[in-house]
C-alpha cells in the first residue's frame, strides 16, 4: 500500500512546442509541392476510378496550356434538370456539343500566340460512356483544329 | 549606442497559423497527376480534296468494334488479349510473307544496312455504341505494339534497354522504322444505339 501513498509530485518538463511550427510548415510544403489546385467543380460522376485504365500513359505536361473536357452522368443533384444520360462539362457548367468549338476558341485567346501550337485538350470521360457522344467531340475538335488530344487514363497496376 | 533590448516575439501561434495553412491546401488541392494516352486527330480534309487513296489491302490492318465492345480484326474475331502480338506481327511485317505489308529496304540515318521499312496502316473503326472504357483499351494495346517493337529497335540498332533512353536523333531514326500509323475511320452506327 505504501506504493499508492507514494503521492511525491514528480514534475516533468513542458514539452517544448517550438519546433512544431517547422514539422507543420514541412508538411505544409509537401502539400503544396505535390499537389494541384482542383480546377473545376465537377457537375459530373467521374472520380479517379471512373477514368479507363492504360499502360501506355504519359504525363501530361505544361498544365496552363491544356484545355479539360469532361463527360459523364450528372450528379443525383442534377439528374432532374439534365437527365441521367452523360452530359459535356466545359468549366464548370454543362455545355452542348455547339458549345465546344466557342470553348476551343476562348481557351486559346487566353494564351500567347505562339504557345497555341502546343495546347493540348484533355478529355476526361467516364469509362461506360458510350463512344458516339466522344466522337462527337472529336469532330467538334477537329473543326476547331484542336487536333493534340489526350485520353485522360489511369495507370493499369 | 546604448543595446536596445528587443523584446521576445511570442511564438506560441505559430503553429495554428500554420495548421490554418495546411488545412486550407489539403481542402483545395488534389493529389492526382494527370497522365492519359496522347493522340494528334487528323486535320478536317478539305472539302473538295480527293480522299479515294488506293490503299493495298495487305498493308491494312483492320480492327473494329462493334457495340456490344467486341473484335473484329481483318474479318476474324479476337481476344482484346491477343491484340498485342498480332499487331506487332503485323507492323513488324516479313519480306517472305505475302499476307503481310510491302517492306521497303530504307537508309535511315545513324544505321549502317538498310532497314525494312514496312507501309503498314493501322485502322481503327468503332460503333457509336462503343463504350469508352473498351475503345481507350484497344487504344492502349495498339499503342503498346508500337511501343514495345521500338524498344526492341532501339536495342537491336543503339544498345540501349528502351526508346526512352536514346538520345533524340536515335529516337527520330527509331520512329522512322516504326512510324506510328493509326487511322480511324468516320464512325458508323451499326449497333442502333446512341
Amino acid at each position: 500500500m505504501a506504493k499508492f501513498g507514494n503521492k511525491e509530485k514528480k514534475t516533468v518538463g513542458a514539452i517544448s512546442t517550438a519546433s512544431l511550427p517547422d514539422v507543420v510548415f514541412m508538411i505544409l510544403f509537401f502539400f503544396m509541392i505535390s499537389s494541384t489546385m482542383r480546377e473545376v467543380e465537377l457537375q459530373i460522376e467521374l472520380s479517379g476510378s471512373d477514368l479507363p485504365q492504360a499502360t501506355e500513359i504519359k504525363k501530361l505536361e505544361k498544365k496552363s496550356l491544356v484545355s479539360y473536357i469532361y463527360v459523364g452522368k450528372p450528379k443525383p443533384a442534377f439528374a432532374r434538370m439534365y437527365g441521367t444520360e452523360p452530359r459535356i462539362q466545359l468549366n464548370s457548367s454543362f455545355a452542348d456539343l455547339a458549345d465546344i468549338y466557342e470553348y476551343i476558341m476562348a481557351e486559346r485567346q487566353q494564351r500567347d500566340e505562339a504557345e497555341v501550337p502546343f495546347m493540348t485538350t484533355s478529355l476526361k470521360v467516364h469509362q461506360d460512356t458510350k463512344m458516339g457522344i466522344v466522337t462527337d467531340i472529336k469532330q467538334e475538335l477537329r473543326k476547331a483544329s484542336a487536333l493534340k488530344i489526350n485520353y485522360s487514363a489511369r495507370k493499369r497496376i | 549606442m546604448a543595446k536596445r533590448e528587443t523584446p521576445e516575439i511570442n511564438s506560441g501561434s505559430m503553429a495554428d497559423i500554420a495548421f490554418l495553412l495546411l488545412i486550407f491546401f489539403l481542402v483545395t488541392s488534389t493529389m492526382d497527376v494527370d497522365t492519359g494516352i496522347a493522340r494528334q486527330l487528323p486535320p478536317i480534309p478539305e472539302k473538295n480534296a480527293i480522299t479515294d487513296v488506293e490503299i493495298n489491302e495487305r498493308n491494312v490492318f483492320i480492327v473494329l468494334i462493334n457495340a456490344q465492345d467486341r473484335l473484329l480484326v481483318n474479318g476474324k474475331p479476337m481476344d482484346v488479349d491477343d491484340l498485342r502480338e498480332s499487331a506487332k506481327e503485323f507492323i513488324k511485317s516479313d519480306p517472305n510473307n505475302p499476307e503481310l505489308p510491302v517492306v521497303t529496304p530504307t537508309k535511315i540515318a545513324g544505321i549502317n544496312n538498310l532497314v525494312n521499312v514496312s507501309e503498314g496502316v493501322i485502322s481503327l473503326q468503332n460503333d457509336r455504341g462503343t463504350t469508352y472504357g473498351r475503345y481507350i483499351e484497344v487504344q492502349n494495346e495498339l499503342v503498346a505494339a508500337y511501343n514495345e517493337l521500338r524498344n526492341e529497335a532501339a536495342f537491336q540498332y543503339f544498345g540501349k534497354r528502351t526508346f526512352d533512353e536514346l538520345n533524340e536523333d536515335q529516337q527520330e531514326s527509331v520512329k522512322k522504322i516504326y512510324p506510328q500509323r493509326i487511322s480511324e475511320a468516320e464512325p458508323k452506327n451499326v449497333g442502333g444505339k446512341k
